[in-house]
């Protein structure tokens, strides 16, 4: 078997706040995100959901190496970038690429769009500067937008035509890996449906590997085809989409799908909701876990939290 | 007498590239204590045409006309600014998306709900903070004098809007208009605060009005539905009825396009091209240039809104 195209292993981030009570206080340990493996496997989809502070962008901008792990490994293709300097990271930058929520934010203003999607190209000096520009244009093109916008600046776009060109820019360097940092939370639905159809497109036409980030459970059901579901910094739970939703195990898993507002009025019913803490209270017990919460698997390619009970 | 009474109001805005039209000849009515939903995408009007009840647009440079725009029998194109602002708070309030920027960061919230309710009653300092105690109680916060102590970057989001629901309810008002109150927030907070305000709507005896993108919120909260497209509304009718049965092209495309209807990874129906230019929307019905059944009037005269089943109305050639 190859190696898949991303693994992180073992992956934790601490960050140190301040502790109240001014400048010589000390410090607390915030864990944003604790002991996360993950594997994805040549063109897959595979998302990662939870809420905010749960630590999935967190873990997406680690897998990007821009925001440096506290420990763990993070492996691309079977080599492992954890610890390489930028230099040594630069080829392996046009194996990854990334995409933002805010698509305003992430595109430069001063920039035309030939000259945004072209500078990937540019940075790695992959062919001259028409080629380049060629290229660029037939990017834009692919994902939507007429090669005459290459002359246009981001503000000229709606939020939709903005975050295709962002997609544009991340795969002109034809990566193996796309991390999508919730790309259509911003959107109209109607916009967001065009997204998604892009990007099941572009993932069957360039065998992309794609690290879903979102905390919409509905966009991950028709996207995806595995599912980790994260809270308080750890993985609760991982399987396949469809398992997720027809057999959650774990109490937040649960609590998240009942959140997903109902498709049809004659579905409306009560929801309990549950805290954090009757959540940690509510780790699934299953004979041969272990005696502390750790993933348990309970049928191939299912894994819960659980601890022995 | 209907609570909100909107006939032929037209919105527009004077901007750089010609006049933006943002709400072209939008007419609802809303009698006491019923719940409906405005549900349109980014453009579409649903809320400026909210803007306009309330006349929280400066007018001019905005361009307000309507054959009739009323809340509660006071007529909002002609009130002066002491019936308008009694209107506002005691009629209607207003729940808008982003509560960070809704609330003033150098004041308490506790400050900016007590400063609400005097601004409207005659009660005393101590008489309206516990007022405020309470208001922040009913919107289920647990620990509400902490809340009021607090400044707005102390909290977190989905906290904030239940201060801004608390502070909205302050004077009473007979209806709410909740501008996609929970499009920022995650998917646990947003059931929670669209549980509360369902609650909050039925203990009081309120009206509501949810202006939102997101079918599913409609689904979740309101009895009747109002879609807008481009300025225009293109079906109306009761919520059940137009998840079953809906009968404009644009609702049928809206449903479809939905993410997560169905298990299994797959495309999803899209609407193909982009939403109209509201400096420059094309001539007849709106959403022709998208639409898949559309008809050689549908480019050149807007269809006129027609009743099409009890207490259902759309706007749309092909169902003539």
């Amino acid at each position: 078997m190859t190696a898949p195209v991303l693994e992180l292993r073992n992956l934790s981030k601490t960050f140190q706040l301040p502790r109240k009570g001014g400048w010589f206080a000390g410090h607390i340990d915030h864990h944003a995100v604790r002991d996360v493996s993950l594997t994805l496997p040549r063109n897959t989809i595979l998302g990662l959901v939870g809420e905010s502070g749960s630590g999935k962008s967190t873990t997406g901008l680690m897998t990007m190496r821009l925001m440096e792990p506290t420990s763990g490994r993070i492996l691309i293709d079977g080599a492992d970038i954890t610890a390489l300097t930028p230099a040594e990271l630069k080829p392996y930058r046009r194996q990854m690429q990334i995409v933002f929520q805010d698509s305003y934010s992430a595109l430069d203003p001063m920039m035309t769009l030939a000259r945004i999607v072209a500078e990937p190209l540019h940075i790695h000096g992959i062919g001259r500067a028409e080629e380049q520009t060629e290229q660029a244009l037939a990017m834009l093109d692919r994902v939507g937008l007429h090669r005459s916008y290459g002359q246009r600046y981001p503000h000229e776009l709606s939020g939709g035509q903005r975050q295709r060109v962002a997609i544009a820019r991340a795969l002109i360097l034809r990566p193996q890996v796309l991390v999508a940092d919730e790309p259509t939370s911003a959107l109209d639905v109607s916009v967001k449906a065009q997204i998604i159809n892009l990007l099941l497109d572009l993932q069957q036409e360039m065998g992309l590997s794609i690290l879903f980030i979102s905390h919409d459970l509905s966009v991950v059901r028709s996207l995806t085809d595995r599912v980790a579901v994260m809270f308080n910094g750890r993985i609760v739970e991982t399987a396949a989409t469809e398992t997720i939703f027809s057999d959650a195990r774990h109490p937040y898993t649960q609590g998240l799908l009942s959140a997903i507002p109902v498709l049809n009025p004659s579905d409306r019913r009560p929801r309990r909701f549950l805290t954090a803490d009757e959540i940690e209270r509510g780790i699934p017990r299953l004979p041969g876990a272990g005696p502390t919460p750790a993933l348990h698997q309970v049928s191939p390619g299912h894994l819960v939290e659980a601890v022995a009970g | 007498m209907p609570l909100v009474d909107i006939q032929n109001l037209h919105v527009s805005f004077p901007q750089h590239e010609g006049l933006v039209q943002a709400v072209r000849g939008m007419s609802l009515t809303i009698e006491a204590g019923e719940s409906v939903g405005i549900v349109g995408e980014s453009g579409s009007g649903k809320s400026v045409t909210c803007m306009a009840a309330l006349r929280l647009l400066r007018h001019p440079p905005s361009r307000i006309t309507a054959d009739r725009l009323s809340l509660d029998g006071v007529d909002m194109l002609t009130a002066s600014r002491r019936d308008l602002a009694r209107v506002r708070g005691k009629v209607a309030s207003m729940v808008f998306q982003d509560p960070m920027s809704a609330f003033d960061p150098v004041f308490t919230i506790g400050h900016q709900i007590v400063e609400t309710i005097r601004a409207h009653t005659d009660a005393s300092l101590s008489a309206a903070t516990d007022q405020a105690v309470a208001l922040l109680d009913r919107v289920r916060i647990k620990t509400p004098l902490s809340i009021l102590n607090s400044y707005p970057h102390q909290l977190s989001g989905g906290m904030l809007q239940r201060a801004m629901i608390a502070m909205a309810l302050s004077c009473r008002p007979k209806i709410l208009f909740a501008d996609e109150p929970t499009t920022a927030l995650d998917v646990t907070i947003q059931a929670q605060i669209l549980a509360l305000i369902k609650d909050l709507q039925a203990e009081l005896g309120m009206g509501l009005v949810m202006v939102t993108h997101d079918l599913g919120v409609v689904a979740e909260t309101v009895d009747r539905v109002v879609v807008m497209y481009g300025g225009r509304v293109m079906e109306e009718g009761p919520v059940q009825a137009i998840f079953d049965d809906p009968q404009h092209p644009y609702t049928r495309a809206l449903l479809n396009s939905i993410p997560g209807r169905t298990p299994g990874k797959q495309r999803l129906t899209e609407i193909a091209g982009q939403s109209p230019n509201p400096a420059n929307p094309p001539a007849g019905c709106p959403f022709h240039p998208r639409c898949t059944v559309a008809l050689p009037d549908c480019a050149t005269t807007a269809p006129a809104t027609r009743q099409i089943g009890p207490g259902r109305t759309a706007a749309c050639w092909g169902l003539t």
